[in-house]
């Protein structure tokens, strides 16, 4: 044999359809967004921290967290980044921003979009709205963005 | 030298096909506070967490961050995540044991836990195989189990009555353990052989179910344990084996690893005859007919004798070594709780705690794991710590 052997490369593809069970706690905070454009988070009955994103246990104290806490609308930038290139899963048009942000009354920062591209006008301890989508899905993108106020 | 280790609290969740009730935290926290609850330990008691599932199944990478942290009390605390299919369980309970045994710890939590209807079982099973030479051919749960019932059955003359026995001793056993899965007091032979064939020679009621659900073990060294439980279930051995790279390279029946597995725990264990020396054994069987087949590779009996040995009714609840009081596999399948679920098994049968399932005056009890690799994880525990 004097040909030289092709270097094959097999080609594999899985797609497997994940179903992720919300939980309660999921489902409450996804309700509310959605129905009432109101934001809850959930306090620890020990270091009384609020929590959102809500979840049931308190990982510091290991405690069942059953309070629930409105928290209003408004919250603070703690860190953001700026979105300029175009994928086909992007919640938003580019340019905008994916930001943490600590929600008046909240312990813990929560992940969402902000939209406003211009890194110029967007700075840690800039001031947030959250803006709600009209036609709720039961998604957290059900809160559509938050807006700079 | 190494330190005596025990079982000393036990929790698991009421296992069904789905929870769609519970996310996968709040799921596995249900089996740990009940572990937690069971030896009256705080969180803050815990010195480590070992926790185990497949990642492929529900499409999750790094769940010890998910899991052993919200589900776990792993905050600021050494967290190790084991994976290794479906012996994963015993894997876990294996890792529990040398963090004791090794003296490193004094007690530690160990959790399995799967949530199967979350993605597809299957479809993380066959990434375990060669992407060349077996995906596109036998890859999977059910193809390589087929064939192994296949040619065990061709070897042995083992019948499809004989494996629709075993579903029939073990569901109807689950219907005395409220945590089991398929619980069906009434089921009949006639049940699970009209039952469609799904690869043969396999049947729907030859094969295990998929549960989520999650398992949670506490361990102690000898000092600790006492302080806890008066009944702790002790390890006596601990032993794993590995066979094959490609599934064509193992016979596929007589399953070799559980042979090795086994002999070399009953020489540590100080047992020499299976059927006399042990009380009861807890294996994992995911097919009717792969429990005939480990129990021969177990040495409960000759080879070719596994339906011989259930026709005599000695693997019942009233035989002489009664195998899968919690309805087993065939029952229950939360791929990366199963093992430890059967460790779990066998600690509750040492500590009397079996209720209505409970075999009498159980000092010995072997608890089996066995993964898609054809390795097999054996584990002997008992009454009194091993001297």
């Amino acid at each position: 044999m004097t040909d030289e052997i092709e270097k094959k490369v097999y080609r594999g593809r899985i797609k497997v359809p994940y179903k992720h069970t919300a939980g309660a706690y999921v489902e409450k905070f996804i309700t509310e967004i959605g129905k009432n454009n109101k934001i809850f988070g959930v306090k620890c009955p020990k270091c009384g921290e609020i929590s959102v994103p809500p979840k049931m246990i308190c990982f510091k104290c290991f405690e069942k967290m059953e309070e629930w806490v409105e928290l209003g609308n408004q919250g603070t930038i703690t860190g953001f980044t700026v979105v300029t290139h175009s994928t086909p899963v992007m919640p938003l048009e580019p340019p905008f921003a994916y930001a943490r942000i600590k929600l008046d009354g909240a312990d813990t920062d929560f992940v969402h979009i902000i939209n406003e591209g211009d890194p110029a006008k967007l700075e840690i301890g800039a001031k947030v709205e959250a803006v709600f989508k009209e036609k709720p899905r039961k998604r957290i993108l059900d809160i559509e963005y938050f807006k700079l106020i | 030298m190494t330190n005596k280790t025990a079982v000393v609290g036990i929790g698991q969740t009421k296992f069904r096909s789905k929870r769609r009730d519970v996310n996968i935290p709040e799921m596995i926290y249900e089996a740990v506070k009940m572990a937690l609850d069971d030896a009256q330990l705080e969180p803050k008691d815990i010195d480590a967490i070992i926790i185990g599932n497949m990642d492929h199944f529900e499409g999750i990478n790094f769940s010890e961050l998910w899991t052993g942290i919200d589900a776990a009390p792993g905050y600021l605390k050494p967290v190790v995540k084991v994976a290794t299919g479906g012996t994963t369980g015993s894997s876990l309970a294996i890792c529990g044991y040398h963090n004791i045994a090794s003296g490193i710890y004094d007690k530690v939590l160990v959790v399995g836990w799967e949530k199967l209807n979350e993605g597809g079982a299957t479809t993380g099973i066959i990434t375990a195989f060669d992407p060349v030479w077996e995906r596109p051919s036998l890859a999977g749960a059910l193809g390589p189990l087929a064939l192994m019932a296949g040619m065990y059955s061709a070897k042995y003359g083992i019948t499809s009555e004989q494996a629709a026995k075993v579903t029939v001793k073990n569901r109807s056993n689950a219907a005395n353990n409220p945590y089991a899965h398929l619980q069906m007091p009434d089921i009949t032979i006639d049940y699970v052989m009209s039952s469609q064939v799904i690869s043969y020679p396999l049947r729907l009621h030859d094969c295990c179910p998929q549960s989520e659900g999650a398992c949670a073990l506490i361990y102690a060294n000898e000092k600790e344990a006492k302080k806890i439980t008066d009944t702790p279930a002790w390890f006596h051995a601990v032993e794993t084996a590995h066979y094959y790279t490609f599934g064509t390279d193992d016979k596929m029946y007589d399953l070799p690893t559980a042979t090795i597995a086994s002999k070399k725990a009953y020489k540590r264990a100080g047992i020499k005859n299976p059927i006399k020396d042990l009380d009861v054994a807890e294996i994992y069987e995911p097919t009717s007919w792969s429990e005939l087949s480990w129990t021969e590779a177990l040495g409960f009996c000759k080879p070719g004798e596994g339906g011989k040995l259930l026709d005599e009714g000695i693997t019942q609840m009233s035989g002489e070594l009664p195998v899968n009081p919690s309805g087993g596999v065939l029952s229950t399948n939360p791929i990366g709780a199963t093992a430890l679920v059967r460790v779990a098994e066998a600690a509750i049968q040492i500590m009397d705690r079996g209720g209505k399932r409970q075999v009498p005056d159980v000092e010995k009890a072997l608890a089996m794991g066995f993964g898609g690799s054809l390795w097999t994880e054996v584990m002997i525990l008992g009454n009194e710590p091993l001297r």
